[in-house]
């Protein structure tokens, strides 16, 4: 049974997405950095895809030096507020905590890295120091993590920097994309307008660059060009049904949810088809949003799921129900959607078969499909000589970040395939490192 | 930024934090590692003729979950000859010219303190510290603290030494003494160009109650050691300000004694330090610590526009009088929070048995918040140190100020109690309960 009302206010939404990692009060960050031991080679650190010096922040919390602790965050990682809330921090940093080989609970890093960066932001605290202007410009595709990662460090080492964004807000997926109990929108935006005051970098919005000549125009106007564009809509199923009324995809769905809250509407009975995180992501938002049923059906075993353990034992928190070895043949409906045909799987040898006269009907009335973000191999087609890998992402160069087309670097979920907000912002960065090289 | 640059008697530093002579400066190579981590100069581990130790040296004190708020130690001086370690003097003087690289000495005979002092000088050491502190085994050879409890001999010595001595002379103190601020004027009298303090205090830091032995056990044996640690800091913070205040003393400081944080380093030089030494949060944390200190002073300097140590130094100093100078007619009551409370009742407890019975508990069932009864509560700010709750218990001033009178001018006034039973007892009126009351209590 569903354990959530059906939010139909603001506030009835907030309860139902409360944060899972609110801010910390004063007395809890004191206590919990008051624990970290200040390891030396500290495996958080390591841990962390922007090797934040971990153990020096949490030290300046404990200390009361708030700004100083901000610093050191953000001289690593330009989103350190956001990865705060939304990194997976069981399987990095705090998975990585020393305290958890004596099954201590690990620092609650995450949510000291907020608390840290918070104060900074709201204060407008002045941490950075940008180098004169060296009369060079990049264009950035995409205000991601990526993207807007770059266009900082650029900023530090004195390049002009525009940004172009399809649409009309910041940070990519973390305020499209994240489940809503992770950030609010509020929270995303307003680290991206305390970047952009303190870096004073440009962005377009609502200026989606579409065309050849659209890159032709940038390729004439800026000496280097960032990718930050992300991955793309839901991939299809490639199966009947698909185009009923009712039958979405999650990152379409998601975004709506992170846009338009309490609005949404949401099915009674729903089954979200993937297991994935953002399957995980989609069955917990759907139970959320009120819906009396959200069944998460995989293919394949639970333990096969490619999901983290840790977001489906949320999604089951949240009243999720698992349907395992059951693979989808067909969503079923008379216009909308009333069911989805499935068959049971198994493995033989290694390889998922399934079971010959097995199938049967699941009803519902809606389809979530979480099965994966497509790749934008059209739209990168576009750029000459740029090449993609087996799996459609973008070749570059492990160091610089460079594309096979030079004047192009690539970062983030479009150039590794679609990972996490802190992976982004690390690559971003040191892409602009890779243009600086470049260009000097 | 703020110039955060020190100097100590012409020996500059670019910053004020210096490694205290100990462990952490037993070699070149520590010294070289901490100096590129971010450290501003740093003692050598104290030179002389080089001693035998004993395994097992240390002992910890620890309280709850804290590890080694004190430290315990009977370790000597350097145990390294004369020779390598001034090779190694040379060398980082070479790679770090512009940081403090001071020579702690400890000798016995006249001609020995020439030598030594000669010996460091032309390896490079840009001052010279005298380790008239030492409270453990080199005292017991009439050296350390046996010198820095004399304060003739300690003048003597200074003497002899400033007779060679053409860098800045520390002369560093043992807190195992009545009143430092004598050996202080001695080192003054003697001709020295700053002191240093405290050195470690003669502590037993715990016992093996199972074979009754002290710690560190060497061998089913003990002896007493030096203490030093965050422990010590509010000890070696009043001898720095005796110091500091002090007409004769009139030397620059060098403050040590449980520094571990930027904080700390600040509150020593409010209270008069030039700059400030670290050993025990070193040994504990390794030198990395010193970033925090750095960025965590250099902030707390423009926040309050201080432009250089100067501008701050001994500013709190001012503040600190003797307690026949404090204003009597002050007065603050404990305020309790109630949104912030979370019932504990700790401040009930400790007020009830341990001051002034000036907190009750509510009637009602369920209710945990307590509250101050006013006219019982005398100020004493107990409840408050005690509440585990940030900013919960207040300190609310009652009186408006207008009014200044202390013990001094009562006394001259002659309005001060005199007799057994004066009418004039600050606790006259002042209620407290029957005591057979105090047997219907639950404890
Ligand atoms: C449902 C879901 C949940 C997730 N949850 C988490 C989580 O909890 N924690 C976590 O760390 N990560 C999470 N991620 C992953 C994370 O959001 C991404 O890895 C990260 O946002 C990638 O950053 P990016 O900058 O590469 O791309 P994006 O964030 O996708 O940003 C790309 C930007 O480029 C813009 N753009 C695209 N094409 C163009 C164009 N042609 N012209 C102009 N602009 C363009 C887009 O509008 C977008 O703003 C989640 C992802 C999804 C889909
Ligand atoms: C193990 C150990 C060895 C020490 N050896 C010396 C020494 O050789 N010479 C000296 O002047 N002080 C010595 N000290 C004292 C320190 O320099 C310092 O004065 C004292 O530890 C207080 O500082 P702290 O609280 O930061 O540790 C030693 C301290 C320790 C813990
Ligand atoms: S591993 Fe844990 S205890 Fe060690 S520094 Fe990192 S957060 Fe602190
Ligand atoms: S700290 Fe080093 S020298 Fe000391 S006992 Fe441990 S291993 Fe041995
Ligand atoms: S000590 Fe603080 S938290 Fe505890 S009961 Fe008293 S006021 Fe409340």
């Amino acid at each position: 049974m569903g354990e959530f009302k059906k939010p139909t206010s603001e506030q009835e939404f907030e309860q139902n997405f409360q944060q899972i990692k609110p801010l910390m009060n004063k007395t809890e960050a004191y206590y919990e950095s008051s624990r970290c031991l200040f390891c030396y080679d500290a495996p958080c650190q390591t841990a962390c895809p922007t090797s934040i010096d971990i153990p020096l922040f949490i030290r300046q919390i404990n200390s009361g030096n708030l700004t100083g602790s901000a610093s050191t965050i953000y001289a690593s990682n330009y989103f350190g507020n956001a990865c705060g809330k939304v990194c997976p921090t069981e399987v990095l940093c705090e998975g990585a905590c020393v305290y958890t080989e004596q099954n201590v609970k690990p620092i609650e890093i995450g949510r000291l890295q907020n608390y840290a960066t918070q104060k900074a932001i709201d204060e407008k605290k002045k941490l950075f120091k940008l180098a004169s202007a060296n009369g060079k410009k990049v264009a950035i595709i995409g205000a991601g993590p990526a993207g807007i990662s770059c266009a900082c460090e650029l900023r530090t080492l004195g390049y002009e920097v525009t940004v172009f964004e399809a649409k009309e807000k910041p940070s990519g997926l973390t305020v499209y994309g994240v489940a809503p109990y992770k950030i609010t929108n509020e929270e995303a935006l307003n680290e991206m307008e305390y970047l952009q005051e303190q870096f004073g970098y440009q962005v377009h919005y609502n200026q989606r660059i579409d065309s050849v000549e659209d890159l032709q125009e940038l390729e004439n106007n800026y000496d280097a060009v960032f990718i930050g564009v992300g991955l793309g809509n839901t991939s299809s199923l490639q199966m009947p049904g698909e185009d009923l009324e009712n039958c979405v995809g999650a990152t379409e769905l998601i975004e709506e949810l992170r846009m338009n809250h309490h609005q949404v509407a949401m099915g009674k009975k729903v089954i979200v088809l993937g297991g994935g995180n953002t399957a995980m992501d989609a069955a917990s938002e759907a139970a959320r949003m009120g819906a009396e049923k959200s069944i998460l059906a995989y293919r394949r075993s639970k333990a096969e799921m490619g999901a983290y353990e840790f977001e489906y034992d949320l999604a089951k928190g949240a009243g999720v129900d698992g349907m395992f070895n059951v693979s989808p043949l067909e969503i079923q409906g008379d216009g909308k959607v009333s069911g989805v045909k499935f068959i049971r799987t198994e493995q033989r040898n290694g390889k998922l078969e399934s079971i010959a006269g097995s199938e049967f009907v699941e009803s519902c009335d809606m389809v979530i499909r979480a099965t994966g973000q497509s790749k934008q191999v059209a739209w990168l087609s576009q750029i000459e000589g740029l090449e993609l890998d087996k799996g459609n992402r973008i070749s570059v160069n492990p160091e610089s970040f460079q594309t096979t087309n030079a004047r192009y670097f690539a970062a983030g979920d479009a150039m590794n395939g679609g990972k996490e907000v802190v992976n982004a912002a690390a690559d971003g960065k040191q892409a602009a490192r890779g243009i600086h090289n470049y260009l000097s | 930024m703020p110039d955060i640059s020190a100097n100590l008697a012409g020996i500059k530093s670019p910053n004020p934090f210096w490694l205290a002579s100990a462990p952490p400066t037993n070699s070149g190579y520590q010294i070289m590692k901490a100096f590129d981590a971010g450290w501003g100069g740093a003692v050598w581990k104290t030179l002389g003729v080089p001693v035998v130790n004993v395994s097992s040296r240390y002992g910890g004190v620890n309280y709850r979950d804290s590890r080694l708020v004190g430290l315990n130690n009977i370790e000597l001086i350097t145990d390294r000859p004369l020779k390598d370690n001034l090779r190694e003097i040379e060398e980082v003087k070479k790679y770090f010219p512009d940081h403090a690289v001071i020579a702690s000495l400890m000798v016995e005979s006249k001609e020995q303190w020439h030598q030594i002092v000669k010996d460091v000088e032309n390896a490079g050491a840009d001052g010279i510290e005298l380790n008239f502190g030492c409270p453990h085994g080199m005292c017991e050879r009439g050296m350390g603290s046996a010198v820095g409890q004399e304060p003739e001999v300690l003048k003597t010595i200074v003497g002899w030494v400033k007779e060679v001595a053409t860098k800045p002379v520390i002369v560093k103190l043992t807190p195992n003494i009545s009143d430092i601020t004598e050996p202080a004027q001695a080192a003054n009298e003697g001709g020295g160009d700053a002191i240093s303090l405290i050195n470690t205090i003669q502590s037993l830091v715990g016992v093996d109650i199972d074979n009754f032995v002290p710690y560190p056990v060497v061998d089913g044996k003990s002896t007493h050691g030096g203490y030093c640690g965050p422990a010590v800091k509010p000890i070696a913070l009043n001898m720095l300000k005796n110091c500091a205040q002090h007409p004769n003393v009139n030397l620059p400081i060098s403050g040590i004694g449980g520094i571990e944080n930027w904080r700390d380093a600040v509150e020593y030089i409010l209270l008069g330090a030039t700059n400030v030494q670290v050993c025990t949060a070193v040994m504990h944390f390794g030198f990395g610590i010193v970033r925090d200190m750095i960025s965590g002073l250099e902030g707390y300097m423009e926040e309050k526009g201080f432009n250089s140590l100067d501008d701050m130094r001994g500013k709190a100093l001012g503040n600190v009088t003797n307690w026949e100078n404090l204003n009597l007619k002050y007065k603050v009551i404990a305020d309790i929070d109630e949104e912030k409370c979370i019932g504990c009742q700790l401040c009930y407890i400790a007020c009830e048995d341990g001051a002034h019975q000036a907190i009750g508990l509510s009637e009602k069932d369920g209710e945990r918040v307590p509250h101050i009864i006013e006219q019982n509560c005398v100020g004493c700010n107990l409840c408050s140190i005690v509440c585990p709750v940030e900013e919960c218990i207040t300190m609310v001033r009652k009186d408006d100020g207008s009014e200044v009178v202390t013990w001094k001018e009562r006394g001259e006034a002659g309005t001060a109690p005199t007799t057994f039973n004066d009418e004039k007892a600050g606790g006259i009126g002042h209620w407290v309960p029957e005591p057979k009351d105090a047997l219907k209590k639950r404890v």
